[in-house]
């Protein structure tokens, strides 16, 4: 039972880990890196450490995603409709 | 042709680290250091989370540490982004419905920060967990009105005299004949609020730092001029 | 068929840090390779907890009588990567901070033509002539100046 749900949680982790690297939209790239901070998290979560669980749900899947949106929007590099990677 | 380099390079990290970890025992980790926290943490520390007596007990100078790099940080993001330029245009206020369920927010989230890091030293939770969900907490209304912005002297405040207080308890031991930052006053009843000493006073106020520090951090980020 | 547990979370936690090194190598984009930065520094933080984690045992936190047998994970390296985490963001809060003076002074994120000019500024502060290259005959330049190829790379 817990090997199932480990090879699902360690597979969507490195789904989202290769999106993070791959999605030509750097919005989309951010979604895809607070999805594998949330991942970890549940991870800390079967490998006993609920408090580094919190600390990574608040701040990876959380503050961190604010910092680098945040920073996405100051750098004017904001596009949400972005088709492929060479209209950039 | 660089790709294929840094693939290469990358498999070749990959595999080596791999090999180095197929020799660590997984699930039967030896802990020198863990087993002994584990058998008299409870009894020396008088908190019920042994991650906590960690922290701000056994690693305290570690924290000091980690909170002088948070200060730095925030130091040098300040320095880096410099002063606003007043004419810069800011980005126009949210809708009626964002501005109004980020005041409806700022109570319960600051509330669930606070309950989090004052229960630091009996539950999963502390100030570093607290202290990001009440910087979180004072972000957002910021982000649903631009144009208020935040008094930047009340969170330099806030912070150097939490940053002070820590010193200032950790010397109190010294006075004491202890070490620096040795755990004070009675450990009291194990599980009870009023429990482990001056441990939850130091993680309130790494709370409180951590707290102020990143929302000033976001706060700054936020204020920066957009490029072009 | 079920898998090894340790198998697979040192697999995932070192895929984590190798996935995070070989984009942070492969991207141009400077923000790109910030965000493979953060995914290499999860792997890591997610490899210090697994090296903490005992088989049938709880978390170090102690909730009543503990029954017999059962022993605690190792709360050491939890409390280590606690303070990593928020180390974390607040660098990562600096990095987006010089991205952003970058753009304002340089007006591009791609590595490689800042690395072209910084090379000519170096060049200019030093007095020196301009690198080229010395395969080919005199008067004849190998390459266009870095100016005439900067242009906006996709993130």
């Amino acid at each position: 039972m817990t090997e199932w749900l480990a090879l699902i949680l360690v597979v969507m982790m490195l789904a989202a880990a290769l999106a993070v690297v791959l999605v030509p939209n750097l919005v989309g790239a951010i979604a895809a890196s607070s999805a594998v901070s949330l991942v970890v998290a549940v991870i800390f979560v079967v490998l006993r450490a609920p408090d580094v669980a919190m600390t990574e749900a608040a701040v990876g899947a959380g503050l961190s995603a604010a910092v680098l949106g945040l920073g996405v929007r100051r750098l004017g590099l904001w596009k949400l409709n972005e088709g492929k990677k060479d209209d950039a | 042709m660089r790709k294929a380099a840094s693939l290469l390079f990358a498999g070749g990290l990959a595999f080596l680290l791999a090999v180095l970890v197929a020799k660590l025992p997984f699930g039967e980790t030896p802990m020198v250091l863990g087993k002994q926290v584990l058998a008299q943490g409870a009894e020396q520390t008088g908190t019920a989370n042994l991650v906590t007596s960690v922290v701000v007990g056994y690693r305290a100078y570690d924290t000091l540490g980690e909170l002088s790099i948070l200060f730095t940080a925030a130091l040098a993001l300040g320095l880096v982004l410099g002063k606003r330029n007043a004419a810069a245009p800011r980005d126009p206020d949210a809708g009626l419905v964002l501005r109004a369920s980020a005041d409806l927010l700022l109570p319960l989230l600051l509330v669930v920060g606070f309950y989090i890091i004052l229960h630091g030293h009996l539950t999963p939770g502390g100030g570093f967990q607290g202290g990001v969900i009440v910087a979180a907490a004072l972000f957002i209304p910021i982000l649903a009105r631009p144009s208020r912005g935040l008094d930047h002297g009340v969170l330099v405040w806030l912070e150097s005299l939490a940053g002070a207080l820590f010193i200032l308890i950790g010397l109190a031991a010294l006075f004491q004949d202890g070490a620096f930052l040795e755990p004070l006053l009675g450990k009291g009843e194990l599980g009870r609020l009023l429990s482990g000493g001056t441990l939850p006073l130091l993680y309130l106020l790494v709370g409180v730092k951590v707290g102020a520090e990143l929302t000033g951090l976001l706060v700054n980020l936020a204020d920066a001029e957009a490029v072009e | 068929m079920p898998i090894p547990l340790d198998t697979l979370f040192f697999a995932g936690a070192l895929g984590l840090v190798a996935i995070g090194v070989v984009g942070m190598l492969a991207s141009r984009h400077l923000f790109r390779v910030l965000l493979c930065l953060g995914l290499a520094e999860a792997g890591g933080n997610l490899l210090l907890v697994l090296s903490g984690y005992r088989w049938d045992s709880v978390a170090p936190i102690l909730t009543g009588d503990l029954p017999v047998g059962v022993s605690m994970v190792d709360p050491v390296p939890q409390a280590l990567v606690l303070t990593s985490i928020v180390i974390g963001v607040g660098m990562e809060a600096l990095a987006v901070a010089l991205l952003i003076r970058i753009r304002r002074a340089y007006g591009t994120l791609d590595g490689h033509a800042l690395l072209a000019r910084l090379r000519e500024d170096l060049d200019e502060r030093l007095g020196v002539a301009p690198d080229r290259s010395e395969d080919l005959p005199k008067g004849h330049a190998p390459f266009p100046a870095p100016a005439a190829k900067e242009q906006e790379v996709n993130p």
